[in-house]
């Protein structure tokens, strides 16, 4: 993975003076909670219900055992011992003190991690797919290109007061793990009809209050001109996207009221202005940077099979394991959807753990993935039994991947200002009218819910198979349900299936939609998508709310 | 970085008494520009202007053609979120312009050190700046990821010299 050199260290560190002399100047009085705030929103710390809230970036979803060591330890010093994975790849603390602010951006300094540009109007962290260096179906690792576009937004001069936030996804594959379709930019690495690596550019893609699935904005681009490319995206967006409603601000509705047409012209036409200023990184730079990406020290020849005579074991490997490009390899997904669990969240012990088995078994590497889990990528398939048995010890090992469990939450009304209505007990109790039983969650197969408590979407429900959105009605909260959606590469928006619910009734109303799907699928390998794209709304209409 | 008057204010000398509200901050060192700075339309309407005024909204490129009789272009910051007066700047420099582009407006200590990079070598803020703070702004980064207008070398080309 990527390690620091003394250009990126300095840079971190001139960062982490500038915001401990922004809190001194703000807690001095000399500005105003106004003039502070987009700072601060800079360097992730958000004002949040009950204390300050701190997104620690993780650029791409990577991080080393070292860096996850470092993320129990601010739990444990800086909050209440417990720390909550998003679906951006990032990890958020809630309960930050600002006093306490600048010792702890000096600890993560330490291990070459900051909380830059993980909230406020600019460039967020890049995102990536959490199987990227490891999965069969890719053309090559999408990270290095992730890690370019990471240090070309940094401080970016022109692009830190955009009209909204800006989110970047990098793939290298046909399969989408990114929901790149759903980002404002989404690039997928391919190798065109002449063998030359480029980008397919989507733009415009989004949740929140108006979903809309990205746009091609070019076919092509080469590799080494997707920076300059990106510049003539943002350079439009910046000058154009409306700044008179923050509902109307990120770069969708541009795209939208413009039109792909027009919006591509005016790209091309800005692109051909600054790609002949030499804005793009040097091959040189990009050779150094994929070869710190390079494979780890496969062991040649590790056997590859499995003994999967310990029941428990097989039933983890069948639904947590995925195949490695590597023979004798494979990618285990630790789920943070444990029973009666918060989706996402990790102890200061449980992190550790996870740090431990990652130098021990996984080429001391770890990602976060966008579904609030967390992937250990380069495992030799004869340490899974062992790593299991730890994980297990650690209740870091449930068997629920992309299961009916396995529930998308934003922290909803429990922590954050904006929400209408609570989410993680929504998702709780989703969960617990299934968890007793993973035969049963393995039967009704896939399953993607989707649980946000405001509009703005944190917890993706435009994109769940069953999305579910917490409003407020009259002073209650109240719940909406939305079927259909997908981020991955069959993207697709999830639709309002018909009038919201209370808490019961959402619980029972996802019940009887599962109940409905189980007696309706095709096969039993059909999945509760697929039964949806299949049939259409009206039958599970019909059985919610007959 | 050459000074001007103002510029030595900024490096810790005693502030000069300003004659004019609100303070500047100069980084050219030629001779500071004052005459009527016209709004854009009128400036394009061919009146014998020197110096214009862009609001956001407005097409900073439509001064292209003109940079041969301008000497000043001040770029408005009615508010200091409104972020479009960067892309205008980059856009005169990379066109070419090498006149005086001044911020002017809400402009904070903290957005300054950005102006700089994307071309701005004025600054006209509706409240005088700490010149102790500016001077601790502008120095604080060692090294810069990407190329902007102010031609500052990248980590890139340092990188692979």
């Amino acid at each position: 993975m990527y390690r620091y050199d003394q250009y990126d260290q300095a840079i971190v560190d001139a960062r982490v003076a500038e915001f401990k002399d922004q809190v001194g100047r703000r807690l001095r009085n000399e500005i105003t909670e106004d003039q502070f705030k987009p700072l601060r929103l800079m360097n992730g710390l958000y004002l949040q219900l009950h204390a300050y809230m701190l997104r620690v970036a993780i650029p791409y979803g990577t991080l080393s055992g070292t860096q996850m060591r470092m993320l129990a330890h601010i739990a444990r010093t800086y909050d209440r011992d417990y720390g909550h994975f998003t679906t951006r790849q990032n990890i958020q603390y809630n309960w930050i003190k600002l006093e306490q602010f600048s010792d702890l951006l000096d600890d993560l300094s330490k291990v070459e991690m900051h909380a830059f540009q993980t909230s406020g109007n600019c460039i967020r962290n890049i995102s990536s797919d959490q199987f990227a260096g490891a999965a069969a179906d890719e053309i090559a690792d999408p990270r290095p290109y992730a890690e370019l576009l990471r240090q070309w937004s940094t401080l970016h001069p022109e692009f830190s007061f955009l009209p909204r936030k800006f989110k970047i996804a990098v793939i290298a594959s046909d399969s989408d793990r990114a929901a790149i379709q759903l980002h404002d930019i989404g690039l997928q690495l391919y190798r065109n009809a002449d063998g030359v690596t480029g980008f397919r550019v989507y733009v415009g893609g989004g949740m929140g209050r108006t979903p809309i699935i990205g746009k091609v904005v070019r076919e092509f681009i080469p590799v080494g001109q997707f920076l300059s490319y990106s510049e003539a995206i943002l350079r439009v967006y910046n000058r154009h996207g409306r700044r008179d409603n923050i509902y109307k601000a990120r770069i969708k509705i541009l795209v939208t009221e413009l039109g792909i047409e027009e919006f591509t012209r005016q790209v091309e036409a800005e692109w051909a202005t600054l790609e002949p200023l030499g804005l793009d990184a040097p091959q040189a730079e990009y050779d150094r940077i994929i070869a710190q990406f390079a494979d780890p020290a496969y062991e040649i020849g590790a056997p590859d099979t499995i003994d999967l005579s310990d029941p428990d074991f097989k039933l983890w490997v069948d639904q947590n394991v995925h195949a490695h490009k590597q023979p004798g390899y494979a990618i285990a997904t630790i789920s943070l959807k444990p029973k009666s669990g918060i989706p996402g969240d990790a102890s200061s012990a449980q992190m550790d753990v996870i740090a431990d088995l990652a130098e021990k078994y996984a080429h001391d590497e770890i990602r976060v993935t966008h579904s609030q889990n967390l992937v250990l990528a380069h495992v030799r398939k004869v340490d899974l039994y062992a790593m299991w048995q730890a994980l297990a010890a650690a209740d870091l090992a449930t068997p629920n991947l992309d299961l009916v469990t396995d529930i998308i939450a934003c922290p909803g009304m429990d922590y954050c200002t904006l929400a209408n209505a609570r989410s993680i007990p929504i998702a709780q109790k989703i969960a617990a009218k299934f968890e007793n039983s993973i035969s049963e969650q393995r039967d009704i197969g896939e399953l993607k819910i989707k649980v946000s408590g405001c509009i703005n979407g944190c917890g993706h429900h435009h994109a769940g198979h069953i999305g579910i959105l917490g409003v407020d009605k009259k002073g209650e909260e109240a719940y909406q349900l939305l079927l259909g959606g997908s981020g991955a590469e069959d993207a697709s928006l999830a639709k309002i299936l018909g009038p919201g619910f209370d808490e019961n009734g959402i619980i029972d109303a996802v019940d009887k939609l599962i109940a409905f799907y189980r007696s309706a699928r095709s096969a039993p390998t059909e999945r509760f998508l697929d039964t949806y794209r299949r049939l259409g709304a009206a039958p599970f209409k019909e059985a919610v709310y007959a | 970085m050459r000074d001007n008057q103002d510029q030595i204010a900024v490096s810790g000398a005693p502030s000069p008494a300003l004659d004019d509200t609100p303070a500047r901050l100069r980084f050219r060192d030629d001779a500071p520009f004052e005459s009527p700075i016209a709004p854009l339309a009128d400036f394009l309407a061919g009146g014998n202007f020197a110096a214009v005024r862009i609001e956001p909204g407005e097409d900073a490129r439509e001064l292209v053609p003109h940079f041969d009789r301008l000497k000043l272009v001040e770029i408005a910051f009615p508010k200091f979120r409104d972020g479009r007066g960067y892309s205008s700047a980059a856009v005169l420099r990379q066109a070419g312009f090498t006149g005086e582009i001044r911020a002017a407006g809400d402009v904070l200590v903290d957005q300054i050190g950005f102006m700089r990079r994307v071309g701005f070598d004025s600054f006209a803020p509706n409240k005088p700046l700490d010149p102790k703070v500016v001077k601790a702004t502008l120095d604080r980064y060692p090294y810069v990821y990407m190329k902007a207008a102010d031609g500052k070398v990248p980590v890139w080309a340092l990188r692979h010299g």
